[in-house]
């Protein structure tokens, strides 16, 4: 078991994943097969809108959809080659903050208000790990200075910090058992530029340092580009493309990330208009048949309203799920923005 | 003041009474937008750019200065006055999620301003005035009597935009009028903007954090840094030549979403230090890599360069 675990090339798989919500009314299918994978010490960019499922992938990887009225209805989680998915709560308890850790977007209300930074940090230290309370405090202290915050500053409130360095303890706490995996969910999102810059410049150097595994759920493109080792593009639940950085940003061939792309402001020609992605995504409870992409797209043809496309890859890695590429060479550059 | 220009501002100023002493929001602000044109302004939380904003069409009361309208003076004019010339100035807000009353129907939001100043007597003429901006805005008909919560963002901020459309203004304070939507969204709003203020001859001022979009959509910026304008320039200008070295380093700092030519990124350091009683010197000096001792000894003031391009910074000379 121990051997196949390391010998693993994946920090984590997905496989054919569905999650839903369910109420009295309605049920609304956040994922609908959603596959997955994160190499060894490399970060996978996750992007997509609100209510692609981002978040959802990222909790059900924690062990943390609320259920009810979530419920996972199929599929597989592999963390280093370990099925997730039958752990008991007991199990999953020993797994998170020391084998996989989530950052969420917003620092403010992801700390305990009325506990130390010391208390919140110290917690996961002696859950994991057979410290004495003087080494757990030392353990906790290192951390802080690892993300920017001074040492003595340990026995502050939340309150006492400003928003990036709020993002830097999260950080400290999700690191500090070095878990094999950090899930990032637009950890910068509610941060300026400028701080950012600096939070992610941080996460970067700590991703280095500990060897670890990223998922980084975000819906920038630009942080992608600047964080990330490879993308998948979700939408509606699905993975619509995936490839190395190169393949989606410069082979770009799903019309979904196409409208992605065009939707940003061209930052070396201001007068060119924006040629945004028409309609909205459609309603989680409602799915269409076919392609969840078709009523937005401007290639759809009959088919795309029957049949949803199975993955058309490109290389060894980039696929995409679009039926335009049965008819079309997906080798063409035609399809280039 | 210039024939063409809609609106003048100088020497805005809006300070806040706070325990530690006062906060300097708005620091003798001063610019000039032309008819037509767009302003925009960049700056990070905190740096005075939405108080600037509401302080221009009085819904904060500014504590000095002059905001030149169409001949008059704003601040110098009575409640009963102001809330008359409302009508020509109107606001965009963020989150359109809070800035719709949930108990109003859509179509009752639109037409509230133009029953409260009474500027469509009529009941059947009004109700086809604001089909007629659901139209102008792209709201379907159908969508007449729903409720915001039966809604996504982008038609939530059609409606912000339709409301302030029903006044026929002529100036608008957009404020952060896209960060709460999606991009896909936010290019449908962006690109809506843009016609109806080619259609309606609108004036912008445009306040975000978000630099792309202001590059995008500007024809001017100004960077506001702890309630001072720091730097103005024509958009272009700005990004071609950022002169204050804080302009520069928020235009290295934006994630650009490509793989190829790479900046090298310089990481500023430090935060935003306080706005409360910052002193006579440079407000950015605590974060500059090229602090002097003038910086922190006095308070750099705008400066006129070459192109249009004015700066608050010791680095450039020839005052």
């Amino acid at each position: 078991m121990m051997r196949e675990r390391s010998q693993s090339k994946y920090a984590l798989e997905i496989r054919d994943l569905a999650v839903e919500y369910r109420t009295i009314e309605w049920t609304a299918r956040a994922l609908n097969g959603l596959d997955l994978s994160i190499e060894k010490g490399k970060t996978l960019g996750l992007v997509g809108e609100t209510g692609a499922g981002k978040t959802t992938a990222g909790l059900s990887i924690m062990g943390l959809i609320p259920n009810p009225p979530g419920r996972i209805a199929s599929g597989s989680i592999l963390l280093e080659g370990e099925e997730l998915l039958t752990k008991t709560e007991r199990e999953y308890r020993k797994i998170r903050g020391k084998k996989v850790s989530m950052i969420f977007q917003d620092p403010m209300s992801s700390l305990n208000p009325v506990l130390t930074i010391e208390d919140q940090l110290t917690e996961v230290i002696e859950t994991h790990e057979h410290l004495s309370n003087r080494e757990c405090r030392k353990k906790a202290e290192q951390m802080l200075e690892l993300v920017g915050i001074p040492a003595d500053r340990i026995t502050e409130y939340p309150h006492q910090f400003s928003g990036g360095m709020k993002q830097r303890v999260v950080i400290a706490i999700a690191l500090a058992c070095t878990p094999a995996l950090l899930i990032a969910d637009e950890p910068t999102t509610a941060l300026d530029v400028t701080i950012q810059a600096q939070v992610l410049e941080t996460m970067k150097n700590l991703k280095n340092m500990y060897s670890m595994s990223m998922l980084m759920i975000t819906h920038d493109l630009g942080i992608v580009a600047d964080v990330c080792d490879s993308v998948s593009v979700i939408y509606a639940g699905r993975v619509v493309e995936h490839g190395s950085l190169e393949d989606v940003f410069d082979h770009t061939r799903h019309p979904y990330t196409i409208g992605l792309f065009n939707s940003l402001p061209n930052m070396k020609d201001r007068t060119m208009k924006l040629k945004p992605i028409k309609g909205l995504m459609p309603d989680p409870g409602n799915l269409p048949r076919g392609c969840t992409f078709a009523e937005r797209c401007d290639y759809a043809q009959g088919m795309c309203r029957e049949v949803y496309p199975e993955k058309i890859y490109r290389n060894k890695e980039h696929y995409v799920r679009c039926h335009l590429y049965l008819s079309k060479t997906i080798e063409s550059e035609m399809w280039n923005r | 003041m210039n024939t063409n220009t809609l609106i003048e501002v100088r020497d805005l100023t809006k300070y806040f009474k706070t325990k530690k002493g006062m906060l300097h929001a708005v620091d003798h602000v001063s610019f000039s937008i032309g008819k037509g044109k767009t302003l925009g302004v960049v700056g990070e939380s905190g740096c005075g750019k939405s108080t600037t904003g509401r302080a221009i069409i009085r819904l904060i009361e500014p504590d000095s200065g002059e905001v030149w309208f169409d001949g008059v003076d704003l601040l110098s004019l009575n409640q009963e006055e102001i809330r008359k010339k409302r009508t020509e100035l109107q606001m965009i807000f963020q989150d359109p999620f809070s800035s719709l009353n949930p108990r109003k129907t859509i179509s009752e939001t639109i037409e509230e301003p133009m029953r409260l100043h009474n500027l469509v007597p009529d009941k059947k003429e009004r109700q086809l005035k604001v089909a007629r901006l659901m139209d102008t805005v792209g709201l379907a008909r159908r969508l007449y009597n729903t409720y915001p919560h039966e809604l996504d963002g982008g038609r939530r901020q059609r409606i912000g935009i339709a409301r302030a459309l029903s006044m026929n203004p002529k100036f608008v304070v957009c404020d952060e009028p896209v960060s709460a939507l999606d991009v896909s969204i936010q290019a449908q709003i962006l690109n809506l903007m843009k016609e109806v203020q080619e259609q309606l001859g609108l004036t912008y001022l445009f306040i975000t954090h978000d630099l792309s979009v202001v590059y995008h959509f500007s024809d001017d910026i100004a960077v506001m840094y702890l309630g001072q304008i720091i730097e103005k320039a024509p958009s272009d200008e700005l990004f071609a030549r950022p002169m204050h070295p804080y302009t520069r380093a928020l235009l290295l700092a934006i994630p650009v979403p490509s793989i190829h030519d790479r900046k090298e990124r310089v990481i500023m350091k430090g935060e935003l230090s306080s706005p409360i009683n910052p002193g006579q010197v440079c407000r950015f000096a605590s974060r500059c890599a090229y602090v002097f001792d003038r910086c922190t000894r006095e308070a750099p003031l705008l400066q006129a360069k070459d192109n249009n391009h004015e700066v608050a910074c010791f680095l450039y000379k020839g005052e």
